[in-house]
């Protein structure tokens, strides 16, 4: 295109039409933030497709095809009509829920008390991200031999006149609870404390100079606007209890009160090779686990959800 | 495509029509605007003027959505930014944090694949004519602010860039260092021969480096001209109030009088004004006087009283604010000291009076964000 | 105005108490009760893997290290130990050259779908890998994977993907765009900007996303269990099938193994703090007021 001279204006405002209609759809697309760069997530959105997306629909899917003859729905028929495969449901409720809600409910006084610049705060996340490193198996495997009935807790409770007998904790609901306890404490302290440090102490400074006390401060001011982030970590621990596996197994009694919905999904898939029941146990683990983060969700999102940090903070 | 793009084969940087649009939002409109070489240009504007848009567009950052950009008659406007071969300065200074200021600067010259002797002796010049010889191997964390733009203008100097763009390159700086940084931009320029774009909203800094003026609002052009021309003539009264003529009153213009002067009437207050061309003689206007332009006393040409409301200490001088007996708020500067209710006569030459068409009182168009360029 | 002042120092001198308060001692009495749960777990495996024989007493009434060797031998630790890095260092270089592009896509771009993008892969850190493993696992042992060395490594990735773009995303956040487009006025290609301004500067952030997801991948138990076969389990998995098994082999040689993996663990662990912090781990957040 030649260069204009001093074009009269209307001249040069009706070119300028003629090259606004020219732009091209590459132009266009880059615009709208899709260019050559939006090549480099395509591999990362390609593997998820493949090996969490479709594999999910594909577990629908199949959940929908039982074995057996027994029509569409033939599969969430025989979990709801089959009381050892029902209760599953109420069993891993009765583990997740107090230990996640222990969980959540402890880290807040520590988190409270490690806030800011507290000396071996280092040293004291380190030692908690231990059980979380070493994983659920381990735990399992340790606690076998410390909560039994010689390990040294039981010993402990007796040297100390508190219990005569060995208190039971292996191989029932209280060994799976303590190991969720263990593993998952560490995770809830260090998410409560980075939402807990996102606020500002000014805040509290600012409410007790207007005559608020200590827990008034605490009540009023910080666990409100603690509480959004508190939803969030009750719904990952909540989730991570929810799917308890090893240690059901290693230090439950995976035949009764801790036949829980992943244990289940496991012995149908691996020990009678049923992949759609299996499948079926894993979809109504994920749906009661999608309610229960739902309902939290829906109670967060009353609260208020805005800046916590406050001005410059 | 034969670039890079000789800095000594061009006369001059021609901008047609250069508009840019987000979305609907049209944050630069026609821009049209013509570079001599060796000329240093200031765009001035309010944030959210289209200033930094424009920039943008003529670094390569952002695509245009109209017009073309062209070195004499190779159109550019389509080329990378890399393949323009411009220079740039970035507000924040943007330097590469994990380059020593040596490698910072030496960085476009490697890129153009440079013969490393000459890589060696042109970053020890640069280094020179910035003064930071001495600094050459630390980190640009280690330097201070004022040392990192010292850095981040070298790196764009260096490669003998046809044009270099400031994008705003003072406003992180203090008060004094931005002084002392406004005199070595100026230098730079001089001494290297440069064609300089220089954005910023600082009017002071713009009349005190530039040769010419774009002055921008709502992502349009107001006015282009030398600093004088903007700063005694502003074209309108966006113009006007933007170089610091404060005092703007709605009043209304009624012919002329014997010595050809624009009367003006407004709220009991009669003026005259020197009229041009342009003057609207009939019907409402916007006057426009600057602070330092009002003298409290007798001054031989327009006169008013008004009655102190508020007064400033500003060191050299005093900041007072007052009330014409039409109501209408005024400021002024004066050596005096005045006290607050003293009843004051105010004198302005007719000359000063800068008489616009009344603008309608528009509520300021929703902003245009600047958007970042990648 | 005086009001104010006292008020202040009222406020002043309440933090100071809040330092002794009774609060704090019973935080600090449970927060202690918990550690030493925990080192009473720890110990009681390593002691009961060197203990000759241990019952009804506090300590083992002998010690030797036999059952190392035991262990060594019976769980062919040598060949687990050979599958657990192969696959961690897998998942590792493969998740960061998948995850890390999309993180830089993520930091830098708006684009339609951007969200649904996020939430894709947020969802496989989210949901537990025990609901969607074995959906996963069918579906690999459908295409002959289930069982092999790549099932594994490919199971492991669900997770790790997503956590590296998870980590990469902030890390790429915070370095400037402008210092790209001021590389890009030097005259770099972009091809040139990843090379030599990018990649040293995500250096640190790449690091500490491979330790994080080489701490969780060593520590993945639920993925591996359902996909591997005989010759493809990890540490954690022939741990599990140990104590699952117990009874065939004496408890210490199981405590042993586990040591062994507490060690393999501990090691990536030291390693990994050295570059990131502790609430990093969990929260994937770059916590600077730690320490």
């Amino acid at each position: 295109m030649p260069s204009l001279p001093t074009a009269s204006r209307a001249a040069a405002e009706s070119d300028h039409a003629r090259a606004l209609s020219r732009v091209s759809l590459r132009h266009r697309l880059a615009e709208r933030g899709l260019d050559r760069i939006i090549w480099l997530a395509v591999p990362g959105f390609l593997f998820v497709v493949a090996l969490f997306i479709y594999p999910a629909i594909f577990g629908v899917v199949l959940s929908f095809q039982p074995n057996d003859d027994s029509g569409f729905f033939g599969n969430y028929i025989e979990f709801f009509t089959d009381a050892y495969l029902f209760d599953t449901i109420g069993n891993t409720f009765r583990i997740a829920l107090p230990a996640a809600l222990i969980n959540v409910l402890a880290s807040i006084p520590l988190a409270l008390v490690m806030r800011g610049k507290v000396r071996g705060k280092r040293a004291i996340n380190t030692i908690l991200i231990i059980p979380i490193s070493l994983g659920t198996v381990l735990v399992a495997e340790g606690l076998l031999t410390y909560l039994g009935p010689q390990g040294w807790f039981n010993r402990i409770l007796m040297g100390i006149g508190l219990i005569q007998e060995p208190v039971r904790l292996t191989h029932n609901i209280w060994g799976v609870i303590i190991s969720l306890i263990i593993t998952g404490f560490p995770f809830a302290f260090l998410l409560t404390l980075s939402y807990i440090s996102g606020i500002n102490p000014k805040m509290e400074e600012a409410a007790s100079t207007l005559g608020a006390g200590r827990w008034q401060q605490f009540y009023r001011v910080t666990l409100p606007l603690l509480a959004p982030g508190l939803a969030i970590t009750f719904c990952l621990t909540f989730v991570l209890a929810f799917s308890v596996f090893p240690s059901a197994v290693m230090l439950g009694n995976p035949a009764g009160d801790s036949h829980v919905l992943s244990v289940a999904a496991a012995q149908t898939a691996f020990q009678k090779y049923d992949f759609p029941l299996a499948s079926t146990i894993s979809v109504i683990t994920a749906v009661v686990e999608l309610l229960v983060v739902a309902l939290v969700l829906l109670w967060r999102s009353r609260l208020y959800r805005g800046s916590s940090a406050g001005g410059k903070g | 495509m034969t670039n890079p793009l000789n800095s000594d084969d061009f006369s001059e940087l021609r901008l047609e029509g250069v508009s840019r649009a987000f979305g609907k939002s049209a944050a630069l409109a026609d821009l049209t605007l013509t570079v001599k070489r060796g000329e240093f240009v200031a765009l001035l504007g309010p944030s959210g003027s289209g200033k930094s848009t424009a920039l943008n567009c003529i670094a390569g950052l952002l695509p245009l959505t109209a017009g073309t950009i062209s070195l004499d008659d190779r159109r550019v406007d389509h080329l990378a930014p890399e393949q323009r071969g411009f220079g740039m300065v970035f507000q924040n200074y943007a330097l590469f944090p994990h380059l020593t200021v040596r490698g910072n600067i030496a960085f476009g010259l490697k890129m153009r694949k440079v013969p490393r002797a000459e890589i060696t002796r042109r970053v020890d010049a640069a280094l020179a004519l910035v003064q930071l010889s001495a600094h050459a191997d630390k980190q640009p964390g280690q330097l201070s602010g004022g040392q990192q733009q010292r850095v981040a203008i070298a790196r764009a100097v260096v490669v003998e860039p046809p044009v270099v763009l400031m994008d705003e390159p003072l406003s992180n700086l203090d008060a004094k260092l931005r002084h002392e940084m406004r005199a070595e931009v100026r230098r730079l320029h001089q001494e290297l021969g440069l064609t300089t774009i220089y954005v910023t909203h600082d009017q002071e800094e713009a009349l005190s480096l530039a040769d010419r003026l774009v002055v921008l609002s709502d992502g349009r052009v107001q006015q282009i001209g030398t600093p004088e021309e903007v700063y005694l003539r502003p074209i309108n009264s966006f113009v006007a109030d933007f170089m610091g003529y404060r005092n703007l009153l709605s009043m209304t213009a009624h012919g002329v009088d014997g010595a050809d002067h624009l009367l003006l009437r407004g709220d009991g207050i009669e003026l005259t004004a020197v009229r041009n061309d342009e003057s609207v003689l009939d019907g409402p206007v916007t006057v426009a006087m600057r602070p330092d332009d009002l003298v409290v006393g007798q001054s031989g040409g327009n006169q008013f009283s008004a009655v102190v409301t508020s007064i400033e200490y500003q060191g050299r001088d005093f900041e007072v604010q007052a009330v014409a007996t039409s109501g209408a708020a005024l400021f002024l500067r004066t050596p005096e000291r005045l006290i607050v209710d003293q009843s004051i006569s105010i004198g302005i030459s007719p000359e000063r009076l800068m008489v616009y068409p009344a603008t309608k009182k528009s509520t300021p168009a929703a902003p245009v964000p600047e958007h970042e360029a990648v | 105005m005086t009001q104010l002042v006292v008020r202040e120092r009222r406020a002043e001198r309440q933090k100071g108490e809040r330092r002794k308060s009774p609060f704090r001692w019973l935080v600090w009495v449970a927060a202690i009760f918990f550690f030493l749960n925990l080192f009473g777990v720890i110990a009681s495996v390593l002691a009961n893997s060197f203990a000759t024989e241990w019952f009804d007493t506090w300590l083992p009434s002998g010690w030797t290290t036999k059952y190392y060797q035991t262990a060594w031998q019976d769980f062919q630790l040598a060949d687990t130990l050979i599958v657990t890095m192969q696959v961690a260092v897998t998942v590792v270089v493969v998740s960061l050259i998948i995850g890390a592009p999309a993180a830089y896509v993520l930091a830098r771009r708006e684009f339609p779908g951007k969200k649904a993008l996020m939430l894709s892969f947020l969802l496989p850190i989210m949901v537990p890998p025990i609901t969607y493993g074995i959906p996963l696992a069918t579906l690999l042992y459908k295409l002959h994977l289930g069982g092999t060395l790549n099932g594994v490594i490919l199971a492991n990735l669900v997770p790790a993907v997503p956590f590296v773009v998870l980590v990469m995303t902030p890390f790429i956040e915070q370095i400037d765009p402008k210092i790209e487009a001021a590389a890009r006025m030097c005259g770099a290609k972009t091809w040139q900007i990843f090379t030599r301004i990018l990649g040293p500067l995500v250096i640190p952030g790449l690091l500490a996303a491979a330790l994080l997801v080489l701490v969780q991948t060593v520590a993945l138990f639920e993925l591996t269990f359902l996909t591997a076969g005989p010759g493809t389990q990890t540490l954690v998995v022939s741990l599990y099938y140990a104590v699952f098994a117990s009874g065939i082999r004496p408890s210490q040689a199981i405590s042993a193994m586990a040591v062994i993996y507490m060690l393999t663990t501990l090691v990536i662990l030291v390693i990994a703090l050295r570059y990131v912090s502790p609430t990093q781990m969990v929260t994937q957040i770059k916590d600077n007021s730690d320490d």
